[in-house]
């Protein structure tokens, strides 16, 4: 069997719960992240809204899935790149964002940081070295 | 004759909310639910735009609100929160109802 491993990325750009695409985006990604890939997410534009913290569906009858995000690390799913425009067209920031970590088995299980705040242009030269792109 | 606009969308994925606001006349309501709640939020690139509609009542609703993560500290000024019922109320107020969908 082949052991390839490729360079997964997965665009996240619209808002949760609106649309279904948020949710489908991450229940790809963990089947990615199975199958040992080199696994990323970039959140852009509305993309960046799933990361708000503080989230709470008890009253509007659906999933809140946003817990399922703190749990990317443990997938080995560790780079998360949050879009700085994004944010600022929003009147948002980093502290307005769920704290995301992952734990590095190579470090004696240091705690770090999974989000990577990049610019557009960081960003488009990430997006340059993929090898597949999941556009939600 | 009162109105009352509602806009289901986000303001940076559609321009249903800019298009909303070019037609909302003095008096008239606007309800936010949904995506639109994003509209309601201070300091983003539309907030201006919403501050500028004078004599709009704007509302957003709750339960959708608290889905998205989004506190009362992060809302506009005016934007008053209402839950389901109040919807009702609104729709009920207003003689037409218009749906920015």
């Amino acid at each position: 069997m082949s052991e390839t491993i490729k360079k997964f990325m997965y665009l996240n750009r619209r808002a949760p719960y609106g649309t279904i695409y948020a949710w489908e985006s991450l229940e790809v990604v963990l089947i990615g992240a199975a199958f040992d890939q080199d696994v990323s997410l970039a959140f852009i534009g509305d993309g960046v809204y799933q990361l708000l913290e503080g989230q709470d569906t008890s009253e509007s009858d659906m999933k809140n899935f946003s817990t399922t995000y703190k749990a990317l690390g443990d997938y080995d799913v560790t780079k998360l790149y949050v879009e700085k425009e994004s944010l600022e067209e929003r009147g948002l920031t980093l502290d307005d964002l769920m704290p995301l970590t992952w734990e590095d088995e190579d470090d004696d299980w240091a705690e770090k940081d999974s989000i990577r705040l990049v610019s557009r242009a960081e960003l488009a030269d990430v997006l340059d070295d993929q090898d597949i792109v999941y556009s939600f | 004759m009162s109105t009352l606009h509602t806009v289901n969308k986000s303001p940076f994925e559609k321009n249903s909310l800019a298009d909303c606001l070019g037609y909302a006349k003095e008096g008239s309501a606007v309800l936010m639910y949904e995506d639109g709640v994003y509209g309601a939020m201070k300091g983003n690139a539309v907030a201006e735009k919403v501050a500028a509609a004078s004599g709009v009542k704007f509302y957003a609703l709750g339960p959708d609100l608290k889905a998205r993560g989004i506190s009362e500290e992060k809302l506009a000024e005016g934007i008053e929160v209402v839950d389901y019922a109040g919807f009702v109320n609104l729709a009920v107020e207003n003689d037409i109802v218009s749906a920015w969908v």
